[in-house]
């Protein structure tokens, strides 16, 4: 099983040369600390910068200097800054490669939940939906099953969508699963993890080929 | 022409209660906090603050959100406010929760002529009940609409007597679309220099779309997440 630097690293792997990539808030955060070796990409964040960089060094926090998740961040040699509305034309403009987020629910035609419990907990939607809508490459990081054991990958999403048919690809502590033809597809297990666990967890449609190989991290 | 006005009280002459403001800033990032505080002071109320986020319980938005002075808010993520969150749900508060690129586009189009336009972002889900559908290039897309506001308040790094603005670093955000979008626009600046010191080449927003600037008192600039790394 893995844990959330695991989630990261093996979403990392998914990373192509040259890519403009967004991450979400979360998991998908760390992804960036686990670029694979002679792969370059750069980092776009809604909130208006391109090329950003590690984290600063203590005393080194610069308040205008912020990503979507509003944590003090620093920028690589290259980096630009743009206005909101062109923030988003990257993202709608199909100009960004790969979308990384988290998920609260996942449905097995692509739908996701991430931003409204009714009643409970409503914190806004922020850019995921534009990012979902627009995306050609989603990947979702996200738990297989919530704190009472209840499958998140789902025939059907319960909670408010945040965009319909969108999500291509889903990593979780257990698996990796594609989604294509209205069904889950289980592509890899995690390190020790059976077939058997991830089957009895998903309650989606899931297509289990006669071999699933085991992540390579 | 020239648009310096002395302080924040005289820039914020003329919002009444009951009007729509814009109010710049990402988080806490960019926020014209000194105007913040006059608004707090003035005491005006039943405001619609059209704005990304809603500050913290003590900072930003926030602070008039503790005074109920805002009846409505319309933003994309207002997830760091537990007063909000409270308001919210207790129903003293109306929100309009949209997509942050749609919420950046509709305060564009706002200050730039087009009253309505289609985005995928939101479709298939609540955003989209009661809009317009149609389908450009295979793909559902929803109708929105320009918003536009009494007074824009935006905050900029550096401003000119004329109104042009600089922005710093990821502090631009929401400023300039909404600059463009108030029938009076405010803009509070860090330093304010005469007209010629600014390099025309760098300006982000035009002095055209700004009535009122002043330099702003004192810029607090506190940070929401702190974060950062060990020297190795």
């Amino acid at each position: 099983m893995l844990d959330k630097t695991g989630i990261a690293k093996r979403i990392a792997q998914e990373l192509q040369n040259g890519w403009y990539v967004n991450l979400g808030i979360g998991i998908p955060t760390l992804v960036a600390n686990y670029i694979p070796e002679g792969i370059e990409v750069e980092f776009q964040s809604e909130n208006g910068v391109l090329g950003m960089g590690p984290f600063p060094f203590e005393g080194e926090e610069d308040a205008d200097l912020i990503n979507a998740g509003k944590q003090t961040i620093t920028v690589r040699e290259g980096a630009s800054f743009f206005d909101s509305a062109t923030s988003f034309a990257m993202i709608r403009g199909q100009h960004v490669q790969l979308t990384v987020l988290g998920a609260m629910e996942v449905s097995q035609n692509g739908d996701i939940a991430n931003w409204k419990i009714p009643g409970k907990m409503v914190k806004g939607m922020g850019g995921a939906m534009d990012l979902v809508a627009s995306a050609d490459n989603i990947i979702v990081a996200m738990m297989h099953s919530n704190k009472a054991g209840e499958s998140k990958i789902l025939k059907e999403c319960t909670l408010p969508l945040t965009g319909v048919g969108c999500v291509k690809k889903v990593v979780t502590e257990l698996a990796v699963l594609e989604i294509k033809d209205g069904k889950f597809h289980l592509i890899e297990r995690a390190p020790g993890v059976t077939v058997e666990e991830i089957v009895s967890k998903t309650e989606g449609d899931l297509v289990v080929p006669e071999f699933v190989p085991e992540m390579q991290l | 022409m020239n648009k310096v006005v002395k302080n924040v009280e005289e820039a914020l002459i003329g919002v009444e209660d009951g009007m729509t403001l814009m109010i710049g800033g990402f988080g806490l990032c960019g926020i014209p906090e000194n105007s913040i505080a006059e608004l707090v002071k003035k005491g005006t109320k039943n405001l619609t603050c059209i704005s990304n986020n809603a500050g913290v319980d003590d900072f930003g938005l926030g602070l008039l959100l503790q005074t109920k002075q805002i009846k409505k808010m319309i933003s994309s993520y207002v997830g760091e406010n537990d007063e909000f969150e409270r308001q919210m749900l207790s129903g003293e508060l109306e929100v309009d929760l949209i997509p942050q690129g749609s919420l950046a586009e509709r305060c564009r189009a706002g200050g730039a002529g087009i009253p309505a336009f289609f985005t995928p972002a939101g479709y298939g889900t609540e955003v989209a009940e009661g809009k317009e559908v149609r389908i450009y290039n295979g793909k559902p897309h929803i109708l929105e609409e320009a918003l536009t506001a009494d007074f824009a308040i935006v905050k900029a790094w550096k401003g000119d007597t004329e109104g042009n603005l600089v922005f710093k670093s990821t502090a631009m955000n929401f400023n300039p679309m909404m600059a463009m979008a108030g029938k009076i626009t405010v803009a509070e600046v860090e330093e304010l220099v005469p007209a010629g010191q600014l390099d025309p080449n760098h300006i982000h927003t035009p002095g055209i779309f700004v009535q009122r600037i002043f330099k702003g008192e004192k810029f607090e600039k506190r940070i929401e997440q702190r974060t950062t790394r060990k020297r190795s």
